[in-house]
């Protein structure tokens, strides 16, 4: 299969804070890497890097053939074959939920209103939001608003979606109405590359684990593997901090 | 009160207030679209530019409307710069306003949180697209009260005009205050008619303020 992503040595420090120190990363079409680490190990940065949110120091990120790192010019091109979303769902307050799904692909991609607007109904009801489409955003649920969020990155027909955190400001009966369409997409066979701090859904969903710690990547494998026979004592122990001794074994 | 003075001097300040509301507007609007350049260029943290638009910004705030006039009517014409009374007042009232609406702008668009940006720049929104759907829209809202606040103190501004001899609302006063001596109808028309072109002013500002403030779309930061 083609690899659609490859990220070579790269390194990204703020104000002198080194955040990524020579991370690598290939992704090839149709596959799922989960990415998993301690707060502050530059999980987030790195898929910000990807997209160009934030610009490398060093290194090089290739998305197919094409250079994408260090470019000035036409960054929007290469966005609109990269979709994001991000934990804090980031739907425009102003326009209703169709407005903010049609928004991408009728001013950025040009397509037809018409066409786009009939694949997002689809999409909603496929998301279990039918019918939504006049609704505001503030009158949406947690859930229900990145879904939503989840559908204005598809309808862009993304070559490839990175998902920094978007579970991590639900309530908890909330994450898996959105993690379920997650885990549907990766069926469809999206590519995707997700940051997560939901161990059983990245068991769940992932076909590569890369752990990252203080900027680099300290291990990476099949989830079979990762979860259940990590190599390194970085991330066993970052495994356990997952598991809890109950009060009774304790004593 | 002398009304019959009052009837027989209306048409005179109709033809002032022709002068201010004209020249006003054109400052108001001249304002706005300058404000929202210098504001753009600061926000994008456009290279150079930007620095040009901060100093213009200040040098236009901390010098008064009347100094910026004379500069521009009595000192241009030394270097050789010639400009018509109503160009002067029309450049002059941008200058001062474009700096005041620059502030406003910047006030909505700081409001507009920085992740409505990267979100509409993971979509592949141009820069130009992105302003337009997504920030603008989201700023005005906030920077309302202030651009309508700026667009009143301008209009007032323009009272300066008549040190153009420029016959507007302030120098049709003055000239039949000096020339007739009925200082307290003279004035009081003059009060009156600031009153008949700025109340409106006032009313759809807090009119627009109510609508937007009822889209209610700015509570956006509940996560």
């Amino acid at each position: 299969m083609d690899t659609i992503l490859r990220v070579r040595d790269i390194k990204k420090s703020f104000d002198g804070t080194g955040v990524l120190s020579g991370v690598s990363l290939d992704i090839r079409e149709g596959e799922v890497v989960v990415i998993i680490g301690p707060s502050g190990c530059g999980k987030s940065t790195l898929l910000r890097c990807i997209n160009g949110l934030e610009q490398i120091d060093s290194g090089e990120i290739w998305l197919r053939d094409e250079l994408i790192s260090g470019r000035k010019k036409d960054m929007h091109l290469i966005r609109q074959r990269i979709g994001m979303v991000f934990q804090s769902y980031d739907l425009f307050p102003h326009m209703n939920v169709m407005d903010n799904l049609l928004l991408g692909p009728v001013k950025a991609l040009k397509k037809p209103k018409e066409e786009v607007e009939a694949e997002a109904v689809a999409m909603l009801r496929r998301v279990g939001l039918e019918g939504r489409g006049q609704a505001l955003p503030r009158t949406l649920s947690g859930g229900q608003k990145q879904r939503v969020a989840l559908v204005r990155a598809m309808l862009m027909h993304p070559e490839l979606l990175l998902l920094d955190e978007i579970t991590a400001a639900l309530d908890p009966e909330m994450v898996s109405e959105v993690l379920n369409v997650v885990i549907d997409l990766a069926g469809d066979g999206m590519t995707m590359a997700i940051v997560t701090h939901e161990m059983r859904f990245a068991e769940a969903v992932a076909d590569r684990v890369l752990f990252l710690e203080q900027g680099s990547v300290v291990e990476q494998g099949t989830p079979e593997q990762f979860f259940h026979d990590p190599q390194t004592d970085r991330a066993k122990q970052f495994l356990q901090s997952f598991t809890y001794t109950s009060k009774r074994e304790r004593s | 009160m002398d009304w019959s003075f009052i009837g027989e001097h209306v048409p005179d300040y109709l033809g002032g207030a022709a002068v201010t509301l004209r020249f006003g507007l054109y400052g108001v609007a001249c304002s706005l679209l300058l404000g929202l350049v210098c504001c753009l260029l600061r926000y994008f943290r456009v290279p150079v530019l930007r620095r040009i638009a901060g100093g213009y910004i200040e040098l236009a705030r901390n010098t008064p409307l009347l100094v910026q006039l004379f500069f521009l009517y009595a000192g241009l014409p030394r270097v050789g710069v010639r400009l018509s009374a109503e160009a002067c007042a029309v450049i002059g009232l941008t200058f001062l306003g474009g700096a005041y609406m620059a502030e406003a702008f910047r006030s909505g668009l700081e409001a507009v949180d920085k992740s409505q940006r990267e979100a509409g720049e993971c979509i592949g929104l141009t820069r130009a697209q992105n302003i337009r759907y997504v920030l603008l829209p989201q700023a005005l809202a906030t920077a309302a009260p202030a651009l309508f606040a700026n667009v009143i103190f301008l209009i007032k501004e323009t009272s300066m005009f008549s040190v153009l001899a420029m016959m507007d609302l302030m120098n049709v006063a003055d000239t039949l205050r000096t020339s007739g001596g009925r200082t307290v109808e003279v004035l009081f028309m003059l009060i009156v008619a600031y009153l008949i072109i700025l109340l409106p002013v006032s009313l759809i500002a807090t009119w627009v303020e109510r609508r937007l403030r009822y889209a209610g779309f700015g509570d956006q930061h509940t996560v």
